[in-house]
């Protein structure tokens, strides 16, 4: 039976089920009754993100103006009315050199996004033309048996937020290959239920930070002799630790709560273990191990931020730190650029974990 | 030899507490169509439990065929009360299922064939790619029958397989649960609440007295001509008296427990306060 697939129920099965809506008012589609669901699913977004902006520029302006006023102040009482007024007319003028610098304000913001895609533009041109250049060279040095000249200029945004996401994937596969398993065996067992309970209890609240620490100090030791450089392999590890919690959880109570129902079913059948397992235990608990995988995707995402920091792994938390310790004029947009991507990626890597649930899993979750 | 045997069993869920079920002695013969009939909540379902092999008895035993029973066995199909199909498998894969670990030798196209002949036979053919959330609740229980029969099993628990369904629904799928029954006369045990069911469907009915300690009580003989007709079994003598009988024997012990529960309680002895006059 063939099911026609319109752009309505793809939107919903993603959890973006306001698109439609958008479509409706394209094609003129939309009737008087669905006025107000259209009122309440785009313009009322549509106006809450313009007051967001609004209160933004607003609360960045007052910021900026405490910060001049106090630089003016200072200038007066340090040394006198002459500087106070070069001070204001310097502030004035948009002179780099004596900008107050507090929160950006979302124009800055904006500009810094424009800044940061020519860059990315720039040194992606800068690549090509080194490959270019450096092609004939590296099949000689690969014919020689040589390593060949790799492009070490420094990463753009771009590339920064690849190699995040990388890191986070890398994580995410680690915590599924290890929370999900562990998590079956620890439901379907009580005994080895009460022999990880402890483990789970006490492993779980700790920090990020404490465990890139514990992280760092086992790898390090086991890639001694290695020249490579670790800090992708203690982040994405890092991360995977950090986030499989959710998954472990999740799992081990989908398993151990399946529906007695089915297991009375299981039992009339008569299926054998393998079977009960991955026949009746696993499709029911599906749900549940999804929720979980959702909690350990954003988490994972959440922390990989302060870990990448922390192991100076490229990527969107150095980026930040970076920008931060350098304290140009523009830094403070950059950071809040980098604040709306990583949480713009977030959002993204909830609803494909969405995706991904409805496709396999019986009960159909709708997006919150 | 009787058929199935249930000799003084006891059951218990917590040690030390009320017996959900006490004393129950029960035989069917091969062949049979025996109802039991029961307040809801009166141990019908454990008693269930206890002959499909999913419960093991506290005291006393189970024995079918002469056999103690020790687990779940594919002789005795099961059809639940809640249907109990698996939501992520279609009405296909759902009897599929079945079929397979009944006949773990046959050929994937003879079980096929199978299980199309066991859908088709609760007419349920053009669902058959369904979910069962796509189901009515009368397909669902049509499913579940399929299911249960498609493992041939040689008797049938039927555990208020028909307490969800509408009116209408309900006689359709007595019917055709009769039906199935009557084409290889396999033994069949029904539990229901329903004393009309029992009588049209049952040789003989046995009431079971409400739990805690619940017991069965003495059984009624249905002699009526099969095939019985609904229509006509209203105006059947013999209907009406077994009807009245077995109504009035469970009005009885719903009475006794109503008088069971009459203890006087002793009361304070207070007085409302006067507010009225308070103000005057």
């Amino acid at each position: 039976m063939k099911q026609s697939i319109t752009l309505g129920k793809v939107t919903k099965f993603m959890g973006l089920g306001f698109l439609t809506t958008l479509k409706d008012l394209f094609t003129g589609k939309l009737d008087k009754e669905d006025f107000k669901s259209f009122l309440r699913k785009v313009v009322v977004p549509i106006v809450s993100i313009l007051l967001f902006v609004g209160l933004w520029h607003m609360g960045a302006k007052t910021l900026y103006n405490i910060e001049a006023d106090f630089k003016i102040n200072k200038a007066l009482e340090e040394r006198g009315q002459a500087a106070a007024d070069a001070e204001a007319a310097c502030i004035a003028s948009g002179n780099v050199t004596c900008q107050p610098n507090s929160l950006p304000s979302p124009a800055q913001v904006w500009d810094s996004y424009k800044s940061l895609l020519r860059d990315h533009s720039t040194i992606s041109a800068d690549k090509a033309a080194f490959k270019e250049k450096t092609a004939a060279l590296n099949e000689k040095r690969i014919a020689e048996g040589k390593n060949p000249i790799v492009y070490t200029g420094r990463p753009s945004f771009v590339d920064q937020i690849f190699r995040s996401l990388k890191t986070v994937f890398a994580g995410f596969l680690l915590a599924l290959v290890i929370a999900v398993p562990l998590g079956i065996f620890i439901g379907l067992s009580p005994t080895l239920k009460s022999a990880f309970n402890w483990f789970i209890q006490i492993f779980k609240p700790v920090s990020p930070v404490v465990w890139y620490l514990l992280v760092f100090m086992i790898v390090k030791t086991l890639l001694i002799d290695s020249s490579e450089d670790s800090s992708f392999t203690i982040s994405f590890i890092s991360v995977g630790l950090c986030s499989m919690w959710a998954t472990l959880v999740n799992t081990a109570m989908g398993v151990s709560s399946v529906d007695k129902d089915y297991i009375n079913v299981a039992k009339v059948l008569k299926l054998g273990t393998f079977q009960k397992i991955f026949k009746v235990i696993l499709p029911s608990s599906l749900p549940l191990i999804f929720t979980g995988l959702k909690i350990t995707i954003s988490v994972g995402w959440m922390v990989l931020i302060a870990i990448e920091l922390l192991a100076q792994s490229p990527g969107l938390g150095t980026f930040v730190w970076e920008e931060f310790q350098n304290g140009a004029n523009d830094s403070n947009a950059k950071i809040i650029v980098a604040m709306f991507v990583i949480g713009i990626i977030g959002f993204l890597l909830d609803r494909l974990m969405l995706t991904i649930q409805n496709s396999v899993s019986f009960v159909k979750t709708d997006a919150i | 030899m009787a058929y199935l045997q249930l000799n003084n069993v006891h059951k218990t869920y917590v040690q030390g507490e009320d017996e959900v079920l006490s004393n129950i002695n029960l035989t069917i013969e091969e062949g049979e169509f025996v109802a039991i009939v029961g307040f809801t909540g009166s141990g019908k379902t454990t008693l269930v439990n206890l002959i499909n092999g999913l419960l093991q008895p506290t005291r006393g035993e189970v024995l079918f065929k002469g056999q103690p029973v020790t687990g779940t066995s594919h002789e005795r199909g099961v059809i639940f009360q809640n249907y109990s199909l698996l939501p992520w498998l279609t009405v296909g894969q759902n009897v599929f299922m079945a079929v397979k670990e009944a006949f773990p030798k046959t050929p994937k196209k003879e079980l096929n064939q199978m299980v199309a002949n066991y859908v088709d036979m609760v007419s349920l053919t053009p669902a058959i790619n369904k979910l069962p959330r796509e189901l009515s609740g009368g397909m669902r229980q049509r499913v579940a029958v399929a299911r249960a029969l498609a493992m041939k099993p040689e008797m049938i628990i039927m555990d208020e397989p028909l307490g969800a369904l509408d009116a209408l629904t309900r006689g359709n799928l007595q019917d055709e649960i009769l039906n199935i029954w009557g084409k290889d006369k396999r033994t069949a045990l029904l539990i229901t609440n329903d004393v009309d069911e029992g009588i049209y469907m049952a040789d003989r009915i046995i009431p079971l007295r409400p739990g805690p300690n619940a017991t069965l009580g003495p059984e009624f003989k249905i002699d009526i001509e099969r095939p019985r007709d609904k229509t006509e079994l209203n105006d059947n003598e013999n209907f009406k008296q077994t009807r009245n009988a077995i109504i009035e024997y469970l009005m009885d012990i719903g009475n006794e427990r109503k008088a069971e529960a009459q203890t006087a309680y002793a009361l304070p002895d207070l007085t409302p306060k006067d507010f009225v006059n308070q103000f005057k």
